[in-house]
């Protein structure tokens, strides 16, 4: 027979205790292990609302199905194919990333990005031309979000751009994103100089058929998942900082890159512009997320983010409980550190999908794995630590896959819990590149960011009006 | 960017290297400096070329990336140096590695992870929030007591609900009292451990309780509080079932004794149904018109253990006779107390008017101060809104005594000390003088034990030592207060 009560009647209980203090001490007299929760009112969210989730039956198990398919989702690389064909795109629509925006509501790097988009796929012959079709509405606009896709900062995707395609072994998902283009001058922080365009034609004549080659003839699927759990494990957190993580992706697509039937120097240019670029896993990062998170949707009760996102006018959250429902609020800027002159004037809001490594638990919320990155902040190690602790106060489950050395190898803090946020008054730390508020500028910096607290307050209203209407 | 270029300073150096996080510190650190106008220390990769030529800062010569860019322009040339200099300063210090810190816990979830076993959550946050933070502890399987007050019913119910399905026990809301394994939570006396289990939908009930037993040489193995409306039509016992049935398999529980406010009588009834099949005898203490007297369920409890009912103790007070016309003024801080003294009392004096009256039409509203036999009780919601218990601040009941004695009504004085963890440290020192100035007949209910903290013999001597009689029983104040008014009972 089981103890009665989890064994409290057999031993004198240790103690945690919220509220005034005035037991703990006499607790503490007579010898009891008391634990003081730093308790304070919620960050946000009516009482009735937090109740409401709270006493919701459906709500331990529902975030428990929500947490465990995001923990047991795989990632592989299948293949690499045109945009064109993956996403089944209609002509002259772009997809961007974020939640939806328009022209007119569209930042300066999100512009830069379309103009930069719409030369690259002929649909413009100059810049005027460009703006000229996209405020015309003649270039239709759609979320990468809505196609199981994922684009870092614009995130801005054409039919004539390469994609990754990922699939979860585990689950059947699929996503995908484009190619990494490098940093600097760049079409997803908002660039489209001739260089920029350059580049583009020549990722898609050249490194896109040879990665499709390469990664076709591969005897097994690359397992993107393990490179990003050996990652963390080698100073890396997957958001602002992928250097072991692309180059343990080069060493394992180099073998079959060097076999494709091509041109020396095209392999040996591929080779050299993978290896000269910090973030070209991010890519492969992104939609390895994003495989999780999509497993993790339309789970009714669940209180659990499957999308945190912006677009650079606005920050986006969706959660399993209320399906493509996005909550959205106006994105905040980083603060962090600037390349060469620019300054904190230079930086636009928040840009980019790739806050989906936040949600999945690594980035921001793996600091401690990359103590390098607080210091865009002039934090300290101990900050990096802190900001890991703080997030498994807002997640569901530790990711025994992705484990942190300096935390005890804890796995990385997974699932965000909206009623967690609220009662915490602690909001998701997110790790992120900065792309400059003048579109054409390019990358301007990188730092942290934390979503705006709205977008988790109407979260929080909706799943409790959903949660009164089960 | 300056409009006075100033002097330059370009320069490449080789065997240097640091990641670039740092590199763009070092530069932000550099450009701060008031004479400092433009800054790149970079490597000389070619995107921080390009950078530094648009500032119009390129170096002569190729570079490589393993070579570290550093490029200023200042005001002067003395600013010049300085911030050179600086720059192999800041690239030579070492970071503070900073002081640990470790986050707390901000939730009584994010406190159970990890607690070892058995653990036991305690909430007293505002009464609105309680809620979240008591259905953490049952997702995590553990039990939790609810001292917060506030709580609604309906929520009451769907956590002693969700309780039961994970097996632990809800104790409460407005729960100020349990021993749980020896370990005495909020008000709770020093008593001897033994084979007496309680349930307490009371908590003053459940203190006088395990006083009494303590005085007879009996201990208790568990107090398990259920708060005060469990035994009520909307909660029907739900915590007290589940106590219930952890003690009838908790083998150092031998007999249960259930103690309560008067519960609803259907609630009761499946209660006393369920009582009956299990395994441990149990008796209920549960107040009533037919029940009015706790003392008298303990010392039928005392002969169901076969031990010899003592003599509870007591100190004589110095009123002998009292005016005529005198009526009973009970001023309580433990709400079953006062109930039990108006059962006793009511049979003998007729209606005695309360704010926690025994029948509504007996209601006193607001006015504390109504003339006739009036029992009040300190520690109801309604007096204790943005002040404490009267078992930890007195100042309310003080107030009323010097009333009492002001208004020159004849009375008696009917009163409830509780001592034990977390009450008044030394209720007598206030209670002596306030007794003293009112020069009132009075009777003290001294609910504790010798082990307490503040020692009930030396509670009860100072008390008696200004005129109080002082019974450990509040059975047996109540009873000597009806004699005191003898005649005109």
């Amino acid at each position: 027979m089981t103890e009665p009560l989890g064994g409290l009647l057999s031993a004198p209980p240790t103690i945690v205790a919220a509220g005034v203090e005035v037991f703990s001490a006499a607790l503490r007299q007579q010898g009891a292990g008391v634990t003081d929760v730093d308790w304070r009112p919620p960050g946000f969210g009516s009482a009735d609302d937090l109740t409401q989730l709270a006493l919701d039956p459906r709500r331990a198990a529902a975030n428990r199905v929500a947490v465990e398919r995001v923990l047991a989702a795989g990632s592989v690389l299948v293949d690499v194919r045109p945009a064109r064909e993956v996403l089944d795109l209609p002509d002259r629509m772009l997809l961007h990333s974020g939640p939806p925006l328009t022209w007119e509501t569209a930042s300066g790097p999100m512009r830069g990005a379309l103009i930069g988009a719409c030369l690259f796929e002929g649909w413009a012959s100059s810049v005027e031309d460009a703006e000229r079709v996209l405020a015309a509405g003649e270039i239709a606009l759609d979320p990468c979000h809505h196609h199981r896709t994922v684009g870092p900062m614009a995130g801005v995707t054409s039919p004539s751009m390469w994609m990754w395609c990922l699939a979860d072994p585990a689950g059947g998902g699929q996503a995908w994103c484009n190619l990494n283009e490098g940093l600097g001058k760049v079409l997803r922080m908002g660039a489209f100089s001739d260089e920029v365009l350059t580049r583009l034609r020549w990722m898609r004549d050249v490194l896109g058929p040879v990665l499709q080659q390469a990664v076709r003839s591969r005897p097994e699927p690359l397992d993107v998942k393990a490179i990003l759990a050996q990652m963390l494990q080698m100073g890396d957190e997957g958001h602002n900082r992928n250097r072991a993580g692309s180059l343990m992706a080069l060493r394992e697509l180099s073998p079959s890159i060097v076999a494709v039937d091509a041109p020396a120097r095209d392999v040996a240019e591929v080779l050299r512009f993978i290896g000269g670029n910090e973030h070209f896993y991010l890519n492969l990062g992104m939609p390895t997320a994003k495989l999780a998170m999509d497993a993790a949707r339309d789970v009714a009760g669940s209180t659990m983010v499957t999308v945190m996102s912006r677009n650079g006018t606005e920050f986006g959250v969706q959660t399993a409980g209320t399906g493509d429902r996005w909550f959205t609020a106006p994105a905040n800027t980083p603060v962090g550190l600037f390349l060469g002159d620019y300054g904190p004037d230079d930086a636009n809001p928040d840009i980019g999908d790739s806050a989906i490594m936040e949600t999945y638990g690594v980035g921001g919320f793996s600091m401690a794995a990359a103590p390098a990155i607080v210091r865009f902040v002039g934090g300290t190690v101990p900050d990096a630590l802190a900001t890991t602790e703080r997030m498994y106060q807002l997640t569901l489950a530790e990711n025994p896959a992705m484990q942190i050395p300096i935390m005890g190898f804890r796995g990385s803090p997974t699932g965000i819990d909206v009623l967690q946020v609220a009662r915490t008054g602690w909001l998701p730390q997110i790790n992120t590149g900065m792309a400059g508020r003048v579109a054409g500028t390019g990358q301007v910096g990188a730092g942290l960011v934390q979503p705006p607290q709205a977008c988790f307050e109407q979260a929080l209203a909706a799943l409790a009006e959903e949660s009164r209407a089960a | 960017m300056s409009d006075s270029p100033g002097v330059r300073h370009v320069s490449l150096r080789s065997g240097v290297y640091a990641d670039s996080v740092r590199l763009m510190q070092v530069s932000r650190e550099i450009g701060d400096r008031p004479g400092v106008h433009a800054v790149v220390v970079a490597m000389a990769t070619p995107l921080n070329l390009e950078l530094a030529a648009g500032m119009g800062l390129a170096p002569d010569g190729d570079a490589t990336p393993d070579q570290l860019l550093i490029a200023l322009t200042a005001t002067d040339d003395a600013e010049l140096a300085a911030a050179v200099a600086a720059v192999d300063a800041a690239l030579a210090a070492r970071a503070e590695r900073g002081e640990a810190q470790t986050i707390p816990a901000r939730t009584i979830g994010a406190g159970l992870d990890g607690a070892a076993d058995p653990a036991l959550a305690i909430v007293s946050v505002p009464g609105q929030y309680a809620v979240a933070e008591a259905a953490d502890a049952i997702a995590a399987g553990r039990s939790v007591l609810v001292f917060s007050d506030g709580v609604p019913v309906e929520h009451e119910v769907a956590l002693k609900r969700a309780a039961n399905d994970a097996g632990v026990l809800v104790m409460g809301p407005d729960c100020g009292t349990a021993i749980v394994s020896g370990l005495a939570l909020g008000f709770a006396n020093v008593v001897r451990r033994g084979p007496v289990g309680l349930v307490a939908a009371s908590g003053t009930g459940a203190q006088q309780v395990s006083c009494l037993l303590d005085a007879a040489g009996v201990g208790v193995s568990h107090v398990l509080g259920v708060g005060g409306r469990d035994l009520s039509e909307a909660v029907g016992g739900l915590a007290t079932l589940d106590a219930l049935a952890a003690l009838n398999a908790d083998p150092a529980t031998e007999h249960v004794l259930l103690v309560s406010k008067p519960p609803a009588p259907s609630v009761a009834a499946r209660v006393a149904e369920v009582a009956q099949a299990l395994d441990v005898p149990v008796r209920s203490a549960a107040l009533s018109a037919e029940q009015p007297d706790l003392t008298a369920a303990v010392e039928a409890l005392l002969a169901d253990l076969g031990v010899a009912v003592p003599q509870w103790p007591s100190r004589p007070g110095t009123a002998d006779a009292v005016p005529a016309g005198a009526v009973l003024k009970g001023f309580y801080s433990g709400g079953t107390l006062a109930d039990e003294a108006m059962l006793i009392a009511a049979p003998v004096l007729g209606d005695v008017r309360s704010n926690t009256p025994l029948r509504p039409e007996l209601d006193l509203g607001t006015d504390l101060g109504a003339r006739g036999h009036v029992v009040i009780d300190f520690g109801d919601d309604a007096l204790t809104v943005g002040r404490a218990h009267p078992m930890i601040d007195p100042t309310l009941r003080l107030e009323a005594i010097a009333g009492l004695a002001e208004s020159g009504e004849p009375a008696v004085l009917l009163l409830d000390v509780v001592l034990g963890h977390g009450a008044d440290p030394d209720p007598a020192a206030s209670l002596v003088p306030a007794l003293q100035a009112a020069g009132l007949p009075a009777v003290v209910a001294l609910v504790g034990t010798e082990a307490d903290p503040q020692g009930w013999s030396r509670q009860a001597d100072a008390l008696a030592e200004a005129g109080a009689a002082v019974f450990a029983s509040n059975a047996a104040a109540v009873r000597h207060a009806l004699a005191l008014m003898g005649d005109q009972a």
